[in-house]
């Protein structure tokens, strides 16, 4: 093209503080939300979504945690506990966790840290969160119909057998695995070809990579469920026998084709929060991040390894003996560039001009509960100590440090950031950080006596116990209790917030990427200009002024329509 | 530390209890020291780095080779360490001494049942010899169910379609429970077992003794009992009245029985025989066709023997 060598002339934007009218009140009415092909308005719905299920989730973790209270039955039976049980984990995975940051606010800010103004494929991305509302509703109405026993990894022949409602929630799981798949394509799609100018690989901030390595995964590893999910259900209504000897099929297969999902999608639910997790860091400690290059590639380092390790959830499973070994050497390396990471974000603080406000607070709490969770993980790759811990409470203690403490936490971290962001309004610091720290407290009393009695032998999805287990099974419920408080508070000073919260400036905490050169709440297409980005997304140093640059175009209302 | 590994870990009565043991403590041990290290450091930075002017310049720092060299290569030794101890120990598990003593345990929802080879069977309680390798060939009649001893640190699924294998060497005499670790339905966490361990003498006692109890010259009723505990029937079944997952055999003969599908019955020796060999041809209002079938799993004796036991409990 000629154009090319057309000098453009570009200038500072300043940002207009306290809009009039933003991406919230530019078209009104319930259709203009139902059919909005707004990334933030469909980030927000997404939002309220798994609020909403992180609600439904959370009121059947606390009935877990109560009935657990006696070693005999409290007040359900064998039949509801396993129900229960199987429905917090399907929830909590399937409609809270994996859409959680990527779907909510990676939509809301994926787009907005790019500069554009839109996702690459927007009616793409309104579809995928109708497809996830169209399998909540199957998962609702297996609720409904009987529940579901099996617990969320749906291991044959038990699921072939069980009476209860595999078929919807598998289906509805099956669904919401195209929504995942679409966003992931979306997100890819965006971040290739829709990056701000001057924008380059190395400019951009590490939520975008993060979103990006998890897009990668989303795209190679559902399908592989959706396979496996359908397989099953073939397996149900017609008998085809893949899983089942007698028809020579084999249940090892079956753990295979799901953990082969089902470990990078632990990837799919942690790497977005290490994305957060760098932005806070970086912001709160005012401070280019270290080893921009190291945190940026580990993730994908990680999607990668993330792919090579699915046995290690069969030690015991009878798999074969090579297999078992190679896939236990090969889980020690994902823990490397995991490492790399907490070095780095640790490293970042030190000597840096650090705000302990609240989303920062979760950043650290973040960084000691998930060191916990990797941790533990080592423990739980070491094959001899692995024959003793799989499938006791050790595990379950693991995989909440490292969802709850560490995708949780994270989001929580970010969903305080960018609050003032995407809501125009403050929230009142002071709760927040008392929350904050009720919910850290509440967290390691629910789990940490849970890795106790792991060790000491306490198996997983137990509905009675032995007596000896009583007072750890106590202390955990306490703790459950501590943090549905702390999840009460969250929900009251928020929703003061969104009534009669002060409003927002449009850069609150002093960030450098560009969601925060843009007005708070956001125009509705972004930005009225075309930004040009110069520096680094952490680059503290640069005065401010040099991160609002756009094209001085005078006619760039024209590339709207 | 001993008593840290003490309250950890539950008591260690296998040879390979101890190895296994020691990597947990080195893990945590190591991992600990990290922990409080970066702990440490974020607090220490958060507080001497805290932010005290709005005016603040930090210093630009990307990178520094000699840290990102040394925490990279530190993890990596330790992590290759922990990796072959892990597999050292495994390795362990994995290889049955030749001269092993042979069990074949059958898992069955929500009992064990072991197998020994002079035919003698024993329900729910796996008796052992002390000091001597016993090797388990494994297999589920049903759906997957997972054989855990936490205080031998062995644990094995048991699949329905082929054997697997574990072992362990009990040095002293001792009772052990057994857990099952993969979910298996309603009776799950109720399907425990024990292992005990006895002098060699006394397993050989015990071994002849329940030979005995399964000749043909026993009475009916008392096969019937035996049969009754080896089949793992009383995981759901009672004989003093009350109700488990099954309904209880006491007062069960004779009784009129009624339905899920509406109909009703009397329990009369026909009916006892179909409902332990195909139990879900009539479901007992109140309760989930939860039984397995025992068609060609019991012989015609047994089942004969079962019913006279049955009849036994009034
Ligand atoms: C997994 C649990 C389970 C095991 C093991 C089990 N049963 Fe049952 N059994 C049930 C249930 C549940 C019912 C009631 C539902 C039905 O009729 O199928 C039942 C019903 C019966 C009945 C009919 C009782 C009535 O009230 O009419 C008999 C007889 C019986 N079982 C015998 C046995 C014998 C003998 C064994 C061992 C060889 C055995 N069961 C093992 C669960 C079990
Ligand atoms: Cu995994
Ligand atoms: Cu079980």
């Amino acid at each position: 093209m000629t154009n090319t060598t057309k000098p453009v002339a570009i200038r500072e934007f300043p940002v207009e503080e306290f809009p009039e009218t933003h991406y919230l009140n530019a078209t009104k009415g319930l259709k203009s939300w139902m059919l909005t092909l707004d990334h933030k308005r469909i980030g927000l719905m997404y939002l309220a979504s798994v609020i909403f299920f992180f609600f439904v989730g959370g009121l059947l973790a606390l009935a877990l945690r109560l009935e657990l209270w006696e070693p005999a039955q409290n007040f359900m039976d064998a039949e509801t506990y396993n129900r229960v049980f199987t429905l917090h984990g399907a929830v909590m995975i399937f409609l809270f966790i994996i859409p959680s940051i990527p779907a909510a606010l990676g939509n809301i800010f994926l787009p907005v840290m790019l500069g554009a103004k839109d996702v690459a494929f927007p009616r793409l991305n309104l579809a995928s969160f109708y497809i996830y509302l169209g399998g909540a509703m199957f998962t609702l109405y297996s609720m409904a119909h009987g529940g579901i026993d099996t617990g969320w990894t749906f291991y044959t022949p038990y699921s072939t057998n069980s009476g209860s409602a595999v078929i919807s929630m598998t289906f509805g799981v099956f669904i919401m695995g195209f929504s995942s798949i679409l966003t992931g394509v979306n997100f890819i799609t965006t971040v290739h070809k829709m990056r701000a100018p001057g924008q380059t690989w190395g400019k951009l901030p590490l939520f975008v990579w993060s979103l990006y390595a998890t897009g990668v995964i989303q795209v190679l590893a559902t399908p592989v469920l959706a396979i496996t999910l359908l397989l099953l259900i073939m397996e149900r209504t017609l008998g085809i026998g893949i899983f089942d000897p007698a028809l020579g099929g084999d249940p090892v297969l079956f753990q295979h084709f799901f953990w082969f999902y089902s470990h990078p999608a632990v990837y799919i639910m942690i790497v977005p929060g290490f994305g957060i997790i760098s932005e806070l860091i970086s912001t709160f400690s005012r401070k280019v991040i270290f080893g921009y290059w190291a945190v940026a590639l580990s993730s994908l380092a990680i999607a990668f390894i993330g792919f090579l390790v699915w046995g290690h959830h069969m030690f015991t499973s009878g798999q074969s003996e090579l297999s078992t070994v190679v896939f236990s050497f090969l889980t020690f390396f994902v823990g490397l560039p995991t490492g790399i990471k907490i070095m780095n974000w640790v490293a970042t603080m030190y000597r840096g001009s650090i705000w302990l406000a609240t989303p920062m607070l979760y950043a650290i709490e973040f960084l000691f509960l998930f060191t916990i969770g990797g941790l533990t993980g080592i423990m739980l790759g070491a094959l001899s100590v692995d024959i003793h811990l799989h499938d006791t409470y050790y595990v379950v203690a693991h995989f909440h440090y490292v969802m709850m403490g560490g995708t949780v936490f994270a989001f929580l971290g970010g969903l305080h950031y960018w609050w003032p962001k995407f809501t125009g309004k403050m929230y009142n610091e002071t709760l927040a950080k008392i929350a904050s720290v009720i919910l850290f407290i509440g967290f390691n009393m629910t789990f940490l006596p849970q890795f106790v009695m792991g060790s000491q032998g306490m198996p997983r999805r137990y509905f009675g116990y032995l007596e000896q287990f009583q007072t750890l099974h106590q202390y955990s419920t306490v703790g459950s209790w501590i943090l549905g408080v702390g999840f009460l508070l969250v929900a009251y000073y928020l929703i003061v917030s969104l009534v009669k919260g002060a409003k927002a400036p449009s850069n609150p905490w002093g960030g450098r990427s560009l969601e925060w050169m843009t007005s708070s709440p956001m125009p509705a297409h972004n930005f009225e200009h075309v930004p040009v980005v110069i520096h680094g997304p952490y680059d503290h140093h640069q005065p401010i002024a040099e991160f609002r640059m756009g094209i001085d175009a005078p006619h760039h209302d024209t590339t709207h329509a | 530390m001993e008593r840290l590994k003490d309250y950890f870990l539950p008591e260690s009565a296998s040879t390979f209890a101890s190895d296994t043991d020691g990597l947990f403590m080195f893990i945590n041990i190591s991992g600990g020291l990290l922990l409080l290290g970066i702990t440490i450091a974020l607090i220490w930075f958060s507080w001497k780095y805290k932010r005290r002017r709005e005016d603040e310049v930090t210093p630009v720092i990307r990178h520094s080779t000699i840290l990102e060299v040394t925490w990279t290569v530190i993890p990596l030794v330790l992590i290759l360490f922990v990796f072959a101890w892990g597999f050292r120990g495994w390795a362990t598990m994995r290889n049955a001494p030749a001269d092993a003593y042979e069990v074949y345990v059958t898992g069955l929802s929500f009992g064990w049942q072991f197998t020994y080879p002079n035919g003698v069977i024993s329900g729910t309680e796996l008796v052992v010899p002390a000091g001597r390798p016993v090797r388990l060939i494994m297999q589920s009649r049903d759906v997957i169910h997972s054989f855990f001893v936490p205080d031998f640190r062995i644990k094995q699924d048991l699949m329905p379609n082929r054997y697997t294998t574990a072992w362990f060497e009990a040095p002293e005499p001792g009772e052990h429970v057994i857990f099952c670790t993969e979910f298996c339905g309603s009776g799950h966490s109720a399907m425990l077992g024990k292992v005990k361990v006895v002098p060699v003498a006394e397993f050989e006692t015990w071994l002849t003794a329940e030979k005995a109890k399964t000749e043909g010259d026993l009475p009916l009723a008392e096969l019937g009992r035996n049969v009754f505990n080896q089949q793992g029937c009383m995981a759901c079944h009672s004989v003093d009245g009350s109700a488990g997952i099954g309904p209880t055999f006491k007062g069960l003969a004779g009784s009129q029985r009624s339905f899920t599908d509406g109909s009703s019955a009397t329990a009369d020796d026909n009916y006892l025989r179909e409902s332990i060999l195909r139990s879900n041809a009539k479901v007992v209002a109140g309760f989930a066709p939860a039984m397995p079938s025992y068609q060609g799993v019991l012989s015609d004796r047994q089942v004969d023997a079962l019913i006279a036991f049955i009849k036994e409990q009034q």
